[in-house]
């Protein structure tokens, strides 16, 4: 089984209901993980593994779980599934979601007996209307079933499950402004320590894991860490979500080895590159990752292939520059966003991102002058990482240093000719 | 007032989770569905259910930006204006609705038809352009699509 992340996908048809999910070898990890295996023994397939978080930030997935405390009676835990897909750019866990729910629910009953939490969230973007209806349905099966609920397969482990949607914030994808937002708070971060593993939500112990992480829960325990190493052919083990937007022929989203070259993505899965475009860069995983440019185009797609070439995997959806489109005002676009979403919690993300937006606009609007430039590396240095309270600032200055660093001549050409040379 | 079906609604969220006030956010989308947009009367009532004060329900409503504290028009329009909708043109289609409808973004129409609002990614990057009206998305957006959609919406 070469993709098993969507195995179960087609646009062709609805997602598998309960008994045809059942009926194509779903739930039987719940079945082994729940008569056969203690908590440390899945804890351990997951971190043999070396299954690496996929909302972005690659933490190995079993380690995070082994800072929950366990073996304290009485002690009430949370699983939470982090569904506030919001990075622009980023659609991937939008087909898992809508294409196979139970997969989900599958590898959150895993994840749940893991840190033996008894209550689970999925934390679902509002936007996603269609998965919300299909989860929820999902969900309402798997209780009918006695996937959920107490006493599961007659094994005494009890799992609750409900769906949330939000109410629309980027920030609530950080794992502790999530927690905030599940509490009914305005989704600021946290500070860490403490970490969510000891305490999170409500001030319990709780774990936040991406969707298409907890996607790959039933699989490994299924066909085991080796099995799951080897469908990588890169740095990293197991498959990954990849995708692609922008100028190419054919824009989508693919489950490929982890470590496909970005090459191999835009050449023959997304078709190429538009007749009269030209690849100029691509932002490998997101709006708050790095550009990566024409050297790099052999670089592979797995965390550490990327953090080598100077820029960060993220979620992997990658968005691409083209020759027609101007560098300042693709970076101009990200920074507005960026300057928008900031919650205002700490001073230099609250102010540094709108300062940025407004230098970037007047470069764009051919008002812009050789300063400017200074300005804006001076904000990628004090907005960058250990300067703010959380990851969103230094996250928008990665586009825009590694813009300032290849696009530099289109900069310059703004604030000479002052104006746009694409408009 | 909060009417009966609202307060069923929101109690039955107050279920959900160990504090009642951490259900005052849906306890503001409930509302919301019902009324369209949050007022200060709507908001006075649904803090004292949730025992909360107002200020801090409205420091939580005004952080989301699907929280309407202003009055909306029948049907809102969300046009995604983040960064792979942007290179594949979205600001054609904004320019179709503001010549159109005559309204900029945060605006409503004169007749309560529509109310306009740009709207962060909305995770449909390899369909781009794209833009979501009430609950519905369309996707793969050219301006002869959008006349024709603008019509479904009275």
């Amino acid at each position: 089984m070469e993709r098993p992340l969507t195995q179960n996908i087609s646009s062709q048809r609805l997602p598998l209901n309960l008994k045809d999910y059942i009926a194509a070898g779903g739930y039987r990890s719940v079945h082994t993980t729940l008569k056969t295996l203690s908590p440390q023994d899945v804890s351990k397939t997951v971190q043999d593994s070396d299954l690496k978080g996929r909302g972005g930030a690659g933490f190995n997935t079993g380690m995070k779980w082994s800072f929950v405390p366990m073996n304290i009676p009485g002690q009430v835990k949370y699983l939470v599934a982090n569904a506030d897909e919001m990075e622009p750019g980023t659609f991937k866990d939008r087909l898992l979601l809508e294409g196979d729910p139970h997969q989900l629910i599958e590898g959150m009953i895993v994840s749940a007996f893991a840190i033996q939490a008894n209550i689970s969230y999925i934390f679902l973007r509002w936007a996603y209307k269609k998965a919300a209806r299909i989860i929820r349905r999902a969900i309402d099966e798997a209780y009918e079933a006695g996937y959920l609920g107490k006493n599961i397969l007659g094994t005494g482990f009890n799992l609750e499950m409900h769906l949330h949607t939000g109410a629309g914030r980027y920030m609530c994808g950080e794992e502790t402004a999530l927690l905030n937002a599940l509490e009914g708070k305005r989704a600021t971060p946290r500070a860490k320590p403490p970490f969510p593993q000891i305490s999170g939500l409500f001030g319990k112990p709780t774990i936040v894991n991406n969707v298409e992480t907890l996607c790959n829960i039933p699989h490994i325990i299924n066909y085991g860490p080796d099995w799951f190493k080897s469908l990588s052919k890169g740095e990293d083990s197991g498959t990954k979500l990849y995708g692609l937007s922008g100028h190419v022929n054919k824009p989508g989203i693919w489950e490929l080895p982890m470590g496909t070259s970005i090459r191999e993505l835009i050449e023959e899965h997304a078709g190429g590159m538009k007749t009269g475009y030209k690849f100029k860069g691509v932002l490998p995983g997101g709006a708050s990752t790095d550009f990566l440019v024409e050297e790099h185009l052999d670089v592979k797609m797995d965390f550490k292939s990327v953090a080598a070439a100077g820029s960060r995997l993220g979620t992997g959806t990658m968005v691409v520059l083209d020759d027609r489109t101007c560098p300042v005002g693709f970076i101009h676009n990200l920074e507005h966003f960026f300057a928008q979403e900031s919650c205002g919690w700490c001073t230099p993300c609250r102010e540094g991102l709108p300062w940025t937006e407004k230098i970037l606009l007047s470069i764009e609007n051919g008002q812009g002058s050789k300063e400017d430039l200074d300005l804006l590396q001076m904000h990628t240095e004090f907005l960058g990482p250990g300067n703010t309270f959380c990851a969103l600032a230094p996250g928008a200055m990665e586009p825009l240093q590694s813009g300032l660093k290849y696009f530099r001549e289109d900069f310059e050409k703004h604030i000479e000719l002052k104006i746009c040379p694409w408009r | 007032m909060l009417s009966e079906d609202e307060i069923k609604e929101i109690d039955h969220e107050i279920a959900l989770v160990p504090r009642r006030n951490a259900a005052c956010i849906e306890a503001l989308k409930i509302v919301q569905n019902n009324r369209g947009w949050i007022s200060d009367e709507s908001l006075i009532e649904i803090a004292a259910y949730m025992n909360m004060s107002a200020e801090e329900l409205d420091s939580v409503a005004t952080f989301y930006n699907l929280i309407f504290r202003k009055p909306v028009g029948r049907n809102i329009i969300l046009v995604c204006d983040s960064i792979s909708c942007y290179v594949m043109g979205y600001e054609k289609i904004y320019d179709r609705l503001r010549n159109t409808l005559n309204i900029q973004f945060g605006e409503t129409t004169s007749d309560g038809r529509f109310t306009l609002l740009p709207n962060p990614c909305l995770g449909t990057c390899d369909c781009a352009p794209a833009l979501m009206i009430n609950n519905n998305l369309y996707r793969n957006l050219t301006i002869e699509k959008l006349d024709e959609i603008l019509e479904d919406y009275k």
